[in-house]
């Protein structure tokens, strides 16, 4: 194959030298934009290794001219925003509830600002709209267990329900039917009871004995007429929504082996004016006392 | 004039160069590894996963959870306010591999960890939708009937401590007692939070762990590691 570099007859350009069949190759040279940008990068790239965190050593890493890192700035970015925020948040923290309601601007920003933590951190067991369901309270009826005015709200917020914090809401029902502090008979002559209290005895069982029975163990927590006891977390048994779900075999398998639902306090994601702002969300729901 | 047909022509020449040339590419990726022990924070708080949580870790690779959701909070505004603290080289160092994954479907779960109660995630894992309507997440409640298999536990952590897990005989040596209180809330956990601070204790049930009691106590104990009260922004400039 003879390599001889021949200038082309028709483009006066060179070719390669190189001959298939006959047929030459022309030696075009690449566009000179083309390599003029393609240099430029090249500048470009030693300039942004000078300037920006790059080469690795032995004992860490090069930190760059400016000494750029993301995470400084995304530290910055997010006190920028705290700053902005905290115009309003501020004045929500220090202002007492009754007086932030009387405050229609200060009022959007708390109600605004708790929609968006309610739908990240709360509506995933609550539900949207703070409607509940079973093993999960709902927010949105006049059915509290610890309470429905703004401060209750507030502190179960912040400490959470049977959780490791110490400020935590803390309640515990006896195991009755596990522990074997009353028979499988007596638990459902109680749940009868329930029933009965309820209003839901349409058949007319008696209920005498499980009456009985529930002044001895039930009364102390959940009160004579089933209406529960706020300061220790009893649920009001009469309520129409119930946690753990109303029929009879619901309510045997409540009393025989409770469950205790856990709800993690937020005082260490969320800070104090937030909270706040999620006590008055919630509040708002329909259940508001 | 130098004349790229010298190399050409010359096979030992050729074959030289191109080593060279390849060793080249290898060297920069590689040297840097031997470096890696610096970029990693030096911050409180970080221990090996108790045997329960890398059971539940394992599962969490079966099932192919990284597919859809990440463990990597970046650096980014939009993130640290919605997950909370970007995440960490070290909390990821016990980790062979890394669940750091790239797609999210799902939300990212570097900070899952005591968001939701136990009970949640149960309910959530077994049926999603109930929970969350929109949800496309599948259904896991065969997990919630699956009996842990942890027969071999105690060499698990061995291996891990071959590749680099400080994993202790102390620990090895507990690796079923430390399991089986963890997945049973009626039991004794003082020595397994002795072992493991910060540990959470699943509900589990009086017979036998199941595979989701694993998956739970793995998902309740992510992100809640590190000490961030003790850790300065500057402690974090690797």
């Amino acid at each position: 194959m003879p390599t001889k570099i021949e200038k082309d007859v028709i483009s006066g350009r060179e070719t390669t030298g190189q001959v298939w069949d006959g047929l030459r190759e022309l030696n075009t040279p690449i566009p000179r934009w083309w390599l003029y940008t393609f240099i430029a990068t090249c500048v470009w790239s030693v300039g942004y290794v000078v300037v920006y965190p790059s080469v690795p050593g032995l004992f860490g890493y090069y930190h760059g001219a400016i000494n750029y890192s993301t995470r400084v700035e995304v530290n910055g970015q997010v006190a920028s925003i705290a700053a902005i925020r905290a115009r309003s948040m501020d004045r929500i923290e220090a202002t007492p509830f009754a007086q932030i309601a009387s405050d229609p601007k200060l009022m959007a920003v708390a109600m605004a600002a708790g929609k968006i933590t309610f739908a990240n951190n709360c509506q995933p067991c609550h539900g949207a709209g703070g409607g509940g369901r079973p093993g999960f309270p709902t927010l949105a009826s006049d059915s509290w267990i610890w309470g429905g005015k703004l401060e209750d709200i507030q502190t179960s917020v912040q400490h959470g329900i049977r959780n490791e914090d110490p400020d935590a809401r803390m309640s515990q029902m006896p195991r009755f039917g596990v522990d074997g502090l009353l028979k499988p008979v007596e638990i459902a002559a109680v749940a009868d009871y329930v029933l009965a209290l309820r209003g839901a005895n349409k058949d007319g069982t008696d209920v005498t004995a499980g009456g009985k029975l529930y002044a001895e163990n039930c009364v102390a927590c959940h009160g004579e007429k089933g209406e529960g006891k706020r300061e220790v977390g009893a649920p009001n048994l009469r309520s129409a929504v119930n946690l753990y779900g109303t029929s009879k075999d619901a309510i045997i398998a409540q009393i025989s082996a409770p469950r205790q639902g856990v709800m993690p306090g937020w005082n260490a994601r969320l800070d104090a004016a937030t909270i706040k702002s999620v006590a008055i969300y919630v509040h708002s729901l329909g259940g508001g006392e | 004039m130098f004349r790229h047909e010298w190399i050409e022509k010359n096979a030992i020449l050729l074959l030289v160069l191109t080593l060279v040339t390849i060793s080249i590419g290898g060297i920069v990726e590689i040297i840097p590894l031997f470096t890696i022990e610096t970029t990693i924070e030096r911050v409180v708080g970080m221990r090996p996963y108790t045997p329960l949580e890398l059971m539940g870790r394992n599962l969490y690779i079966r099932e192919g959870c990284y597919t859809c959701h990440s463990q990597q909070i970046r650096a980014l505004k939009d993130e640290v306010e919605r997950y909370g603290h970007f995440s960490l080289a070290a909390e990821s160092m016990y980790d062979h591999p890394f669940q750091w994954g790239s797609k999210r479907i799902g939300p990212d779960l570097a900070r899952v960890g005591g968001k939701y109660s136990s009970d949640w995630h149960y309910a959530h894992l077994v049926n999603p939708q109930e929970l969350v309507p929109e949800s496309l997440m599948p259904k896991y409640g065969f997990m919630a009937t699956t009996p842990l298999d942890f027969d071999h536990i105690d060499k698990h952590l061995r291996a891990n401590r071959v590749v680099g897990v400080p994993y202790t005989d102390d620990q090895i040596a507990h690796a079923k007692d430390d399991l089986l209180a963890q997945a049973n809330a009626q039991m004794d956990a003082d020595a397994l939070m002795k072992r493991y601070p910060k540990a959470v204790v699943v509900p589990g049930n009086d017979r036998v762990p199941t595979e989701l009691d694993a998956l739970v106590a793995y998902l309740q104990m992510l992100g809640t590691l590190v000490d961030f009260a003790n850790t300065s922004p500057e402690k974090l400039q690797q």
